[in-house]
C-alpha cells in the first residue's frame, strides 16, 4: 500500500470515525427510546390492566419435595427412615401481643438467643402470615409441655416435619452412611430443578451411592394467592414421586453379632455370601452415630469424632489398608500346586528359620515357631502356618508369577462394592516397583511378600471376596450390599443380578485340597484355630493371619499405655463354611488384636446363626 | 501530532486529583458513571433478594474483585493489548474446543472449563477477545476495508460465535457476535455493504432457525405469545410484564414491589432484576436508569472517538457498544421484546461471572483514554 497516504488517510480515517461514533450515539439514544416506549405502554398506557393482574388473583408455583425411598436390611428390618421432627412455630399475625409470647415460651422451653434473634430478624422481613421457626427439634417432653400451654398462645404452632433418622445408629453407619444438608458444591452438580424444596441429599455410604434412587422426583402445584401472598386455593397439583426404597443383603442381627464380638477392638468385618456376592455383614468398628450428622453436627461433637484416637469415621473395611499376613497363604499355597513349584504331598523341612540360596549375607528369614515345624507339606504347612514353607514356595514361584496369580483373586483391584472410594490395596511386583520407587525389585522382599507383608496390602472387602472366590471354588463375584430396589410407583422390584468373573484352576481337585488344609487349620490337632473348632456341629475352614506393625507415624500422640496398644499385631481371619457347601466367607481384621486365632469364633458364630437363620430350607 | 500540543495545554488546568487519577490511568468521569450505578444497583438487589444482607455483601465483594481487574487492567498501555491479541485470540479458541470436547456439563450446557483450580468459562473471555483480534486485523487494512477484509473479519467473528452457540450459549454468542461486528462497523464499511449484509442476515433466519435447540425455539416462539405456555417458559415473561406494568409511572416503592416481595418473579436477582426496578420505581426510575447507561455508552464512545489510533479507536468504540447491547437485549427480554436468552443486566445482576468481563472492558477503556494523554507528554 503507498505509504504516502498514511497521514491523509489516518486523519480521513479519524473523520469517519467520529462520524460513525455519532451515529451509533444517536441509535443507542434511539433504541433505548424504543425501550422507553414499551415501558411506558406497560407502565403508563396498559398500567390499569397490569396493576389489576398484580392486585387480585395470582398463580403461584410451588414446590412439593419428594420423599426419601427407605432402607431395609434383608428381613425387611427398617436401617433408614423419615421420622416425623417438631418444630415450634410462630404465625405473627395471630398473636396478641409478641414479647409476652416470647417470654412466656422461654419459660416452657429453653430458646436460645441466637434462635430468639433470627426469630426477630425473619418476623421484621417476611410478611405476617408466614410462619416463622422458633425452635427446631423439640423433644417428646417439650412438645408435651407446650400442647398443654397451647391455649395461651395464640399464634403458636407445633409444626411436624419429616427429617432422616437411623434407628440402628452406630451398627450401620459405615454402610447406610447418612444425608445432610446439601452444600455449595453438591448445588453444582445436582440437577437443580428435581432438588428444588429439597434440603437433604446423600453424604456417605449407601445414601450417597444410591441417591438417584432414594431422592424421588419433585412435584409441584399451582396455587391462588391474594395480594397479600396468602395462598387461597390449590388449582392443579402434581404430586411428588417417592424416593424408591432399597432393601439390602444385610442381616442386621448378624451385623450386631460381628459388632459385639469385635467389642473395644477396631477393625472389620465382612461376610459375604460366596455364590451370589451378597454381603451380609458388613462391619467397620468403632461406628459413630449417624443422626449427629442429619441436622448439622455440632462443632464440639464433629471435634470429637475427628480426633478420637480410634478414628470412628474412619470406614475400614474399604479403606483400611492391612499387610494380609498369613491370610496370603491359602492363595500362595493354591499357586504353588497349580504352577507345579509344590508337589500337593510334597514336603521339606522346617528348622525354624530360612535361607535364601546364593545369598551371601547369610540373613536368616524365621519361622514364627523358632524350633520349626519339621517335616511339612503343604496342609501341614498351613495347619500350622509354616513360614518356611512359603518362603520357598514364594523363592520359587518368583514375585511377577505370584502377583499374576494373586490378582485373579482380586488381590490389588478394587472389589466394586456399591460404596464409593474404595481402596484398591497394593499387590507389588517388579514392574509396580519401578514405578513407584524407582528401584529393583530384590529376592528377599519376594519371600517377605509370601507371607502376606512387605509391600502387599489389602483392604478387608479384598480379602472378603477372596474367601468367597476360594469357597465357590473359583466364582470372582462382585460383592453388593444392595439386594433389590422396591419402585414407589408400581410397586415393581428391581434385583440386582450376581456378576461373577471365573477362576478356573488347571486341576479342580486343588480346590478341594485347599479346603481340606485349611478345615486343619480349625479342626486339626495342631490347627492355629483349634480352638474354635471344639465342639462344632459343621465343619469349617479357615487360616489365621497376624500382621506386624512396623511403627506408628511421627505425628501421632500417644500416652505409653495407647502406644503399647496400638503396637500390637493386628489380628486377622478368613474362614468359611460349612467346608462340604459353604453358604458363607467371612473376612476379619481387628487392629492390633494380637492373634488371628482370637477371631476364629466370630467367624464360627456368624456363620453358625446365618446357618439357623437361612441354611434349613 | 497534531493533538498532543493540544493536550498538553489542556494538562496545565487540570487539578491536582484529576492528575492523580490520570497518573492511576482512571477516567474520572467512567467512573462516577460506573459508581453511580453499581449504587443503584446494590439498592435494588437488596429489595430483591428479599432484604438479605448478605447476598448485598457478597456483590460487593464482587465488585469490589472486578474493581481491581479494572484497575489493573487499566494499567496495561494500549500497545499490549495489540500486541497480545493474535495470540488471546488463538487461545480462546483452543480452550473453546477445549469446552467442546471436554467440558463440564453445568444447567444442561457446557460453558465451563474445570482447571482443578478454578473453574473457568472461556466464552466469557471471547467477549473481549474478540473485537481485539478484529480491532488487530483491521487496523493495519487500508482504509475503507476491502471486501476481503470483510470477509476474514466476518470469519473471525463467526468462529468463535458458532462455538459458544454449540455449548449452547446463545447470549454470550449474541455478544461475542455484536461486539465482532461493531468494530466492522466503526472500521468503515461501506454503508450499502452493511445494509446489504443485515438484510442478508434476516434472510438467513429461516436457515439458523433449523440450527437453534428446541428449548431456543420455545423461547423465541413464547416471545410471541406467552399465554401459550404459562407456567414453562412464558412464565418469565408474563411474570416480569405484570411487574414492569403494575409499577406504573412512580413505582409501587423500594422493597415494596408485590410481584417480586412475594416471589412471583424468578430469577429476580439475576436476569430479571431489571423489573423489580421498574416495579418498584416506575416509568421515573427506569427513565434514570437507563439516562445513567447511555451516559456510560457515550462517554466510552467518546473516548473511542479520542483515541490514540486505529487500534484504540476500534476497540473502545466495540466495547462501549457490547456494552449497550447487553442493556438493550436484557430490558427487552425483561419487557417481553425480545426472546428470553441468558444475558444479565450489566453491573447491576447478582452474580460473578460476567462482572469481571465488564469490568475488564472498562479497564480497557480506561487504558485506551488514559494512553493518549502520557505519550502526549
Amino acid at each position: 500500500m503507498p505509504y504516502r497516504s498514511h497521514v491523509s488517510d489516518h486523519s480521513y480515517e479519524a473523520s469517519i470515525f467520529k462520524f460513525r461514533a455519532i451515529v451509533a450515539a444517536i441509535i443507542c439514544i434511539l433504541m433505548l427510546g424504543g425501550l422507553l416506549m414499551r415501558l411506558s405502554w406497560l407502565q403508563i398506557v396498559d398500567y390499569a390492566h397490569f396493576a389489576n393482574l398484580s392486585e387480585h388473583n395470582r398463580i403461584r408455583l410451588m414446590e412439593l419435595p419428594p420423599t426419601r425411598g427407605l432402607i431395609y436390611d434383608r428381613n425387611g428390618v427398617i436401617l433408614a427412615e423419615n421420622k416425623p421432627t417438631f418444630h415450634l412455630e410462630i404465625i405473627p399475625e395471630e398473636v396478641e401481643d409478641m414479647e409476652q409470647t416470647l417470654k412466656g415460651l422461654a419459660e416452657i422451653v429453653t430458646i436460645s438467643d441466637s434462635e430468639l434473634e433470627r426469630f426477630r430478624e425473619q418476623w421484621r422481613v417476611r410478611r405476617s402470615f408466614q410462619r416463622i421457626s422458633l425452635r427446631a427439634r423439640l423433644n417428646e417432653d417439650e412438645v408435651a409441655k407446650l400442647a398443654v400451654n397451647r391455649h395461651r398462645f395464640p399464634g403458636m404452632d407445633i409444626n411436624a416435619r419429616l427429617s432422616r433418622h437411623y434407628p440402628y445408629g452406630k451398627t450401620a453407619a459405615h454402610l447406610v452412611g447418612y444425608v445432610g444438608r446439601i452444600n455449595q458444591s453438591e448445588l453444582t452438580v445436582i440437577d437443580e430443578g428435581n432438588y428444588r424444596g429439597t434440603t437433604h441429599i446423600g453424604k456417605t455410604g449407601l445414601e450417597k451411592y444410591y441417591e438417584s434412587e432414594l431422592h424421588g422426583q419433585v412435584g409441584r402445584q399451582n396455587v391462588e394467592v391474594n395480594a397479600q401472598g396468602r395462598v387461597l386455593r390449590v388449582i392443579d397439583k402434581v404430586a411428588s414421586v417417592s424416593g424408591n426404597d432399597l432393601v439390602l443383603n444385610i442381616d442386621i442381627e448378624l451385623q450386631q453379632i460381628a459388632e459385639e464380638m469385635l467389642g473395644e477392638l477396631t477393625g472389620a468385618v465382612i461376610a459375604i455370601e460366596p455364590h451370589t456376592g451378597a454381603v451380609v455383614v458388613f462391619v467397620s468398628n468403632p461406628g459413630f452415630d449417624p443422626n449427629l450428622f442429619v441436622h448439622g453436627i455440632s462443632h464440639k461433637n464433629y471435634d470429637a469424632l475427628q480426633h478420637d484416637v480410634d478414628k470412628p469415621l474412619f470406614n475400614r473395611a474399604i479403606f483400611g489398608q492391612y499387610p494380609p499376613g498369613s491370610t496370603f497363604k491359602p492363595f500362595l499355597g493354591l499357586a504353588g500346586v497349580e504352577q507345579h513349584h509344590f508337589g500337593p504331598r510334597e514336603s521339606l523341612y522346617c528348622k525354624g528359620h530360612y535361607l535364601l540360596p546364593d545369598d551371601d549375607t547369610e540373613r536368616k528369614y524365621r519361622d514364627w515357631k523358632k524350633e520349626g515345624h519339621g517335616m511339612v507339606d503343604l496342609t501341614k504347612a498351613m495347619e500350622q502356618s509354616c513360614d518356611v514353607y512359603f518362603y520357598e514356595l514364594a523363592y520359587r514361584s518368583g514375585i511377577d508369577e505370584m502377583h499374576d496369580f494373586m490378582a485373579r483373586f482380586g488381590f490389588g483391584e478394587r472389589t466394586g462394592i456399591d460404596l464409593l472410594g474404595e481402596r484398591k490395596g497394593l499387590l507389588p511386583s517388579t514392574e509396580w516397583k519401578k514405578r513407584v520407587h524407582r528401584t529393583v525389585w530384590y529376592p528377599g522382599e519376594t519371600l517377605i511378600a509370601g507371607i502376606g507383608q512387605g509391600y502387599m496390602l489389602s483392604t478387608p472387602v479384598q480379602l472378603a471376596v477372596a474367601t468367597a472366590a476360594l469357597a465357590s471354588r473359583g466364582e470372582k463375584i462382585v460383592p453388593r450390599l444392595l439386594k433389590e430396589v422396591h419402585n414407589s410407583q408400581d410397586d415393581t422390584v428391581k434385583i440386582r443380578e450376581p456378576s461373577r468373573t471365573m477362576i478356573n484352576l488347571r486341576n479342580d481337585n486343588h480346590w478341594q485340597l485347599m479346603f481340606n488344609a485349611m478345615k486343619k487349620v480349625v479342626h486339626g490337632n495342631l490347627g492355629t484355630a483349634r480352638a474354635t473348632g471344639w465342639g462344632m456341629k459343621f465343619k469349617m475352614a479357615g487360616k489365621t493371619g497376624t500382621a506386624q506393625v512396623f511403627g506408628i507415624a511421627q505425628d501421632e500422640e500417644y500416652d505409653e499405655e495407647t502406644v503399647a496398644k496400638k503396637l500390637r499385631d493386628h489380628a486377622l481371619f478368613i474362614g468359611f463354611g460349612p467346608v462340604k457347601d459353604p453358604v458363607l466367607a467371612v473376612a476379619i481384621v481387628a487392629e492390633n488384636g494380637e492373634h488371628g486365632s482370637k477371631m476364629g469364633p466370630i467367624s464360627r458364630d456368624i456363620i453358625k446363626r446365618y446357618m439357623e437363620k437361612y441354611a434349613k430350607q | 501530532m497534531r493533538s498532543s500540543s493540544a493536550q498538553f495545554f489542556d494538562s496545565d488546568y487540570q487539578s491536582k486529583t484529576s492528575k492523580f487519577l490520570q497518573v492511576l490511568h482512571i477516567d474520572p468521569v467512567l467512573l462516577a458513571g460506573l459508581l453511580i450505578l453499581m449504587a443503584c444497583g446494590l439498592g435494588i438487589l437488596y429489595s430483591a433478594s428479599d432484604g438479605s444482607i448478605d447476598i448485598v455483601y457478597r456483590q460487593l465483594v464482587r465488585l469490589a474483585i472486578a474493581f481491581v481487574v479494572m484497575f489493573f487492567v487499566a494499567q496495561i498501555p494500549q500497545h499490549q493489548f495489540y500486541i497480545w491479541a493474535p495470540w488471546f485470540f488463538a487461545l480462546g479458541i483452543i480452550l473453546l474446543i477445549l469446552v467442546l470436547v471436554a467440558g463440564d456439563v453445568g444447567k444442561g450446557a457446557q460453558r465451563w472449563l474445570n482447571l482443578y483450580v478454578i473453574r473457568f468459562q472461556p466464552s466469557e473471555m471471547m467477549k473481549l477477545v474478540t473485537p481485539m483480534m478484529i480491532a488487530w486485523y483491521l487496523c493495519e487494512k487500508p482504509f475503507p476495508p476491502k471486501v476481503t477484509s470483510l470477509f476474514i473479519s466476518l470469519a473471525l467473528v463467526i468462529l468463535p460465535t458458532v462455538l459458544i452457540a454449540k455449548q449452547p450459549d446463545l447470549g454470550t454468542a449474541l455478544l461475542v457476535a455484536a461486539a465482532g461486528f461493531f468494530v466492522v462497523f466503526f472500521g468503515g464499511i461501506r454503508w450499502r455493504v452493511l445494509f446489504g449484509v443485515i438484510v442478508s442476515m434476516l434472510a438467513l433466519f429461516p436457515v439458523l432457525w433449523q440450527f437453534m435447540h428446541d428449548y431456543q425455539k420455545q423461547r423465541v416462539l413464547t416471545l410471541f405469545d406467552p399465554g401459550s405456555d404459562p407456567l414453562g417458559s412464558g412464565y418469565h415473561i408474563i411474570q416480569s410484564t405484570i411487574a414492569i406494568g403494575s409499577g406504573g409511572i412512580y413505582g409501587k416503592g423500594w422493597l415494596n414491589g408485590t410481584q417480586s416481595q412475594l416471589d412471583f418473579l424468578p430469577e429476580r436477582t439475576t436476569d430479571f432484576i431489571f423489573a423489580v426496578f421498574a416495579e418498584e420505581f416506575g416509568i421515573m426510575g427506569a427513565i434514570v436508569l437507563l439516562v445513567i447507561y447511555a451516559f456510560i455508552i457515550i462517554r466510552g464512545l467518546y473516548i473511542a472517538a479520542n483515541a490514540q489510533d486505529s487500534f484504540g479507536r476500534l476497540l473502545a468504540g466495540s466495547l462501549s457498544m457490547t456494552f449497550f447491547v447487553y442493556l438493550f437485549v436484557n430490558v427487552g427480554m425483561v419487557s417481553g421484546i425480545l426472546p428470553v436468552v441468558g444475558v444479565p443486566l450489566p453491573l447491576v445482576s447478582y452474580g460473578g461471572t460476567s462482572m469481571v468481563t465488564l469490568m475488564a472492558a472498562f479497564g480497557m477503556l480506561m487504558s485506551i483514554s488514559t494512553n493518549r494523554r502520557l505519550v502526549a507528554k
